[in-house]
């Protein structure tokens, strides 16, 4: 579905005509698309068309040259940290400080967030995401699949409305990841949050988008729902249809949005 | 300014120094050895000395004021190290905390651990060597207040130096207070230096403390004025050291140096 037949009316997240250059390389040229309340919208890409760089700016972590963010209908380069209170991030590349036990890491980033009945909170996610025996472990001694567990809990510390979540999977055993995939998806459906996700597992892209947007060279070449997307564009599956796009855009930009 | 953020960054701080007490030794080691190397050093010139001047007071105050100014420069730079050594940028950098508010809890942490510091080179210094702070009446107050203030400017200027050039940039840090500590006079007086050194010792905060400090120890009366400029001048570089460092977050925005940062190596 095109971007401007979405109705803002619901969006969490509003990304417009956002462009990032370095000198002369541009790393997202005027990207444009929203993430609407209870959806998961998978951002997908070869490495290098720009998927961390728009997930940096959209987190306020990156400014971009051109173009508007605005989470929850607050514009980030007006309103940062109102606009950030509302969202929250998990991705393997940022790990929580690992000399802190999983009990303290909750309570700082519980305390940075502002959470309301912070100690109901911690326990409930400690329950939710089987930390509790790990409550007073560090975090630098916990396992990957623990470590993204723990990660995952303080993603959704303060029931944020939108959930970034870059390769959030990434380096786990495909039964752990299974499991945070159903917990992701629960919470996304009960917490009314929208979630934008980027990954290289397609068969997880499958299973948990709802809308796909996929990147090349830093522009949206196709967007729409993962399990026909692929057929629309005479290829069998996602995986398929994402080697494509990383080999030959071209070929696939006929569909550009 | 949200102070829960703000005692967020103090509570991970204290997280840190109750689980170890490899970061708690050096809050009090280097200091303490210090106080206690200077302190005989002090005693053996009084022997051999004229009369009537106190070295204890004159060196050893010095010494101790001027290890505090140092250890609340190094307090701040620690504390904002553990988030390089961490990795920690993008998780703090995405949250709603402000830099004002990431600067106050690196403030606060340092004026804590730097105030047990300070207790600890007080006691050690008037149970051996017989200093007492009361020599230097209401004055105490200012000295404090200047060093203090600059030495927490200098440690924000240091951290926006390391945000800017990386981790590498870390060695330029520490040695700061030493670098500036031949123009402000810890030891003799301002006037000894060439003209030139003079000229920069007048826009350091430090100078007019120990300047005021050696009048008093001589009899005299340090004037108001001159710790008064010392006040302005230090408020001045605090401010400018905040500024310096939003500057430089803008631009590490702008560079993406804060995901780099986590994306990278610290190396």
């Amino acid at each position: 579905m095109p971007v401007t037949e979405i109705s803002n009316y619901h969006s969490v997240l509003e990304v417009r005509h956002l462009r990032k250059a370095y000198s002369k390389v541009v790393a997202v040229d005027g990207v444009s698309f929203a993430v609407r309340r209870g959806e998961i919208v998978g951002l997908l890409g070869p490495n290098g068309a720009g998927k961390t760089t728009t997930i940096s700016m959209v987190l306020g972590v990156l400014e971009p040259t051109a173009g508007t963010v605005t989470i929850d209908g607050i514009d980030i380069s007006a309103a940062r940290s109102a606009a950030l209170a509302r969202t929250n991030f998990a991705a393997s590349y940022a790990p929580l400080p690992g000399n802190l036990t999983v009990y303290q890491n909750l309570k700082v980033f519980g305390m940075l967030y502002d959470v309301p009945g912070l100690a109901t909170r911690i326990e409930e996610l400690l329950q939710e995401f089987d930390l509790k025996k790990f409550e007073h472990t560090r975090a630098g001694v916990l396992s990957s699949g623990e470590q993204s567990r723990l990660s995952l809990a303080k993603a959704m510390l303060n029931l944020p409305t939108l959930l970034l979540l870059d390769e959030p999977t990434a380096s786990l055993d495909p039964s752990v990841a299974q499991d945070l995939r159903l917990r992701i998806r629960r919470f996304a459906i009960q917490g009314h949050c929208g979630v934008l996700w980027t990954s290289h597992n397609m068969f997880e892209v499958e299973q948990v988008c709802d809308r796909v947007l996929m990147l090349s060279h830093g522009r949206i070449l196709l967007e729409g729902n993962p399990t026909t997307l692929p057929m629309e564009h005479g290829k069998k599956n996602l995986e398929e249809l994402f080697i494509a796009l990383a080999r030959e855009p071209l070929s696939l930009s006929g569909a550009t949005p | 300014m949200n102070a829960r953020r703000v005692g967020a960054l103090v509570l991970r701080q204290g997280y840190l120094l109750k689980s170890s007490p490899v970061r708690v030794l050096p809050i009090f080691a280097w200091v303490l050895i210090d106080i206690v190397l200077w302190g005989y050093i002090t005693k053996y010139l009084h022997t051999i000395s004229s009369p009537g001047f106190s070295l204890v007071t004159a060196f050893l105050g010095a010494i101790l004021l001027w290890d505090l100014f140092t250890r609340v420069m190094h307090g701040l730079a620690s504390a904002f190290f553990e988030d390089v050594w961490s990795r920690n940028f993008l998780n703090y950098f995405s949250s709603p905390l402000t830099i004002i508010e990431y600067l106050s809890g690196l403030i606060l942490t340092s004026m804590a651990t730097s105030s047990l510091a300070l207790v600890a080179m007080l006691l050690v210094a008037s149970a051996l060597f017989g200093l007492s702070f009361m020599a230097y009446g209401f004055m105490a107050i200012p000295f404090l207040l200047i060093l203090v203030l600059f030495g927490v400017a200098l440690g924000i200027l240091g951290c926006g130096v390391v945000l800017r050039y990386g981790p590498a940039a870390e060695w330029l840090i520490w040695p700061l207070p030493a670098l500036l500590s031949p123009f402000v006079g810890v030891f003799y007086p301002v006037s000894t230096l060439p003209m030139w050194m003079q000229m920069v010792a007048a826009f350091l905060p430090a100078s007019y403390v120990f300047e005021a400090l050696r009048t008093i120890v001589a009899g005299g009366t340090a004037q108001a004025s001159q710790l008064a400029i010392g006040v302005l001048l230090a408020v001045m570089y605090v401010l400018l050291a905040v500024w310096c460092f939003s500057r430089i977050y803008r631009t590490a925005l702008r560079l993406g140096l804060v995901p780099r940062y986590s994306a990278e190596s610290t190396g």
